[in-house]
């Protein structure tokens, strides 16, 4: 059976639920190989193996995390060039997405980002993708070269699937341009202890309604064991980071249940959010665009609604 | 400082966008359109490195006749010249086929010290082209800058990853995307939009920028759009007001669809 490319997604040997997504999905085409860049692999490694990688590549080389993007795609190239695997999966973020970009034009391969479901039937792949502020489900395939497929988090259940990888350890030197851009120094996010906005099963956001108290809408998302996410305009206004945005250009979430707080509901903001499974309002505007998208929607002050809320739920839960 | 921005002609999003059926590809003629607002905070970043260091701000763009109109707006705000490749092969272009057109028309204008992108575009939203045009280029690939400076040779930026905020560096010549983070675009004065009317736009072919027929359009595509269906309407959710009890009745929910 082929190869299939999995680049790992992590912090420090901290593996994203996606890689495990990715191995999952992975499995439906053939062996998945993790490819494994940077420090913190013995972290990592109980992850890959729990979740059906046959083959870890390894990448220790400092270059190859002291310059932005340009170096991961030239592994990637690289490895696959020896490997020939049946596709490519990355993480659908801004930078796995650039990381598949550089990829596809150094194969010559098709690519395809934002899949939010990889169908594989006798071999042949069909991603789909849900485009236009989610109004519109596309489906489509690679004509060329390597599949290389870029999936959002939560395109799929990650089932493990345990095995003993063997491990091959890739000397890498990157070429000019590629240590060009220096990753100078990186501010880690600071911890919330919440969920990662992307991964998370619940998401409740605050919008200007909260008039920069975020307070309710982080005990809300607390009780339920959510990431807490926010509109452009809590984020323009200074009240939550833009890191936690939600929308066009921000994060694009696609939880089980999104809970949108003091939101208007822009196209904007719905670009980040209408795939979500269940999606609730709060809102004291009872014309408010959000309410079209709800399955179910409360018209009311959320200072009042969400600490009532967040009690009962944490009476429910006992 | 030598600048090229790459701008999009968009399909407004506040439209009803969609697809034309007879070849799954996105309809551009049957919608309004508008320089992508993305694209608008790229031209305000070149304008703003000029205004202060001195140079010249060309915008360029891909797409059908009326992509001249973003290439207008760009020109109002205050850039110096336009290119505009346009050419009936290009109808259904990717990404892929849009990096490379856009990569030869770069260098066909000669060096410049700073391409310039927006962050993605506010129709395909893939993000992916200012990647491909690092690539395709050579240049070093500064992407989703919220912040940026320019000095002594080399730009830096902030970007806000997914594991933090970074600070990144490189010399130039290089190639830089922003976010609508960076700056808040100008409106095009009185004077701008006049001023605009006199500006030079060349209108390049694709022989013109050296890449052939056959290498763009939904023919040279690398992916193919099997189908397309607009997403059922979300059933009419139950909107309650809140008149006490609408805690409760979230809640009831909450448990109701095994969330609690
Ligand atoms: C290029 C571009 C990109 C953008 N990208 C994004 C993006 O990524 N994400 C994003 O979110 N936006 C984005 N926007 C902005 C978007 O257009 C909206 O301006 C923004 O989403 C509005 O945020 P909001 O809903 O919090 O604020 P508003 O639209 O002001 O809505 C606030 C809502 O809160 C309600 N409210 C007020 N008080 C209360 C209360 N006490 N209890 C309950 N409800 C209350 C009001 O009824 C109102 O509906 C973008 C815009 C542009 C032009």
């Amino acid at each position: 059976m082929a190869e299939v490319l999995v680049l790992v997604d992590h912090v420090g040997g901290t593996v994203r639920k996606t890689t495990s997504e990715l191995l999952t999905i992975a499995r439906r085409i053939g062996e998945p190989s993790a490819v494994f860049i940077g420090d913190g692999y013995d972290a990592a490694k109980g992850v890959l193996a729990a979740f059906g990688a046959q083959k870890v590549y390894r990448v220790d080389a400092a270059e190859a995390t002291a310059y932005l993007v340009a170096p991961q795609a030239e592994i990637l190239a690289q490895i696959a060039g020896a490997a020939s695997p049946a596709a490519i999966l990355v993480a659908s973020s801004a930078e796995g997405k650039e990381v598949a970009a550089r990829l596809a034009i150094k194969l010559s391969s098709g690519l395809v980002t934002d899949a939010v479901g990889v169908d594989v039937t006798d071999g042949a792949i069909t991603t789909t993708q849900s485009v236009f502020a989610g109004s519109y489900t596309v489906k489509a395939s690679v004509n060329r070269g390597t599949p290389i497929i870029a999936v959002k988090p939560n395109s799929a259940a990650p089932e493990e699937s345990p095995s003993s990888p063997s491990e091959e350890s890739v000397a890498y030197t990157p070429s000019g341009a590629s240590a060009a851009a220096a990753i100078v120094s990186t501010v880690p996010k600071a911890a919330s202890g919440r969920p990662e906005l992307t991964e998370a099963a619940i998401v409740v956001s605050g919008g200007r309604g909260t008039g920069g108290d975020f307070s309710k809408v982080e005990a809300f998302a607390d009780s339920l064991g959510a990431a807490v996410g926010a509109s452009r305009a809590a984020v323009d206004a200074g009240w939550y980071p833009h890191t936690s945005q939600v929308g066009q250009t921000g994060k694009q979430v696609s939880p089980s249940l999104y809970v949108a707080c003091g939101i208007s509901g822009a196209i904007q903001h719905r670009a980040g959010m209408q795939t979500s499974k269940t999606i609730i309002a709060v809102n004291k505007d009872p014309e408010a665009p959000i309410f079209e998208l709800v399955d179910f929607g409360v018209v009311g002050d959320l200072f009042a609604v969400l600490p009532d809320a967040t009690a009962k739920v944490a009476a429910a839960k006992g | 400082m030598n600048i090229v921005v790459c701008v999009k002609h968009v399909p407004d999003a506040q439209g009803d966008r969609t697809f034309r059926e007879s070849d799954n590809t996105t309809d551009r003629a049957n919608v309004d359109g508008l320089l992508s607002e993305l694209d608008e905070y790229a031209v305000e970043t070149a304008l703003q490195l000029v205004e202060a260091d001195g140079g010249e701000v060309t915008v360029v763009t891909m797409g059908p006749d009326q992509a001249s109109d973003a290439i207008k707006k760009a020109l109002q705000m205050g850039a110096d010249k336009g290119v505009h490749i346009c050419d009936d092969a290009l109808h259904g272009s990717d990404a892929v086929a849009t990096s490379l057109v856009l990569a030869k028309a770069i260098e066909k204008l000669g060096p410049v010290d700073l391409v310039v992108t927006g962050m993605a575009s506010t129709d395909g939203t893939m993000g992916v082209v200012p990647a491909m045009l690092a690539e395709r280029l050579g240049l070093p690939q500064v992407t989703f800058a919220s912040e940026i400076s320019v000095a002594d040779g080399a730009v830096t930026i902030r970007r806000d990853g997914d594991a933090g905020s970074q600070t990144i560096r490189s010399g130039l010549p290089a190639l830089v995307s922003v976010t609508d983070q960076i700056n808040e675009p100008r409106y095009p004065s009185f004077k701008g939009i006049m001023a605009a009317k006199k500006k030079p736009v060349e209108s390049w072919t694709l022989a013109d920028v050296g890449v052939g027929p056959d290498e763009v359009g939904l023919g040279a595509a690398w992916t193919t759009v099997s189908s397309f269906a607009a997403r059922p309407p979300r059933g009419a959710g139950t909107i309650v007001s809140d008149d006490g009890t609408g805690a409760d009745q979230l809640v009831a929910f909450l448990s109701e669809r095994k969330f609690v």
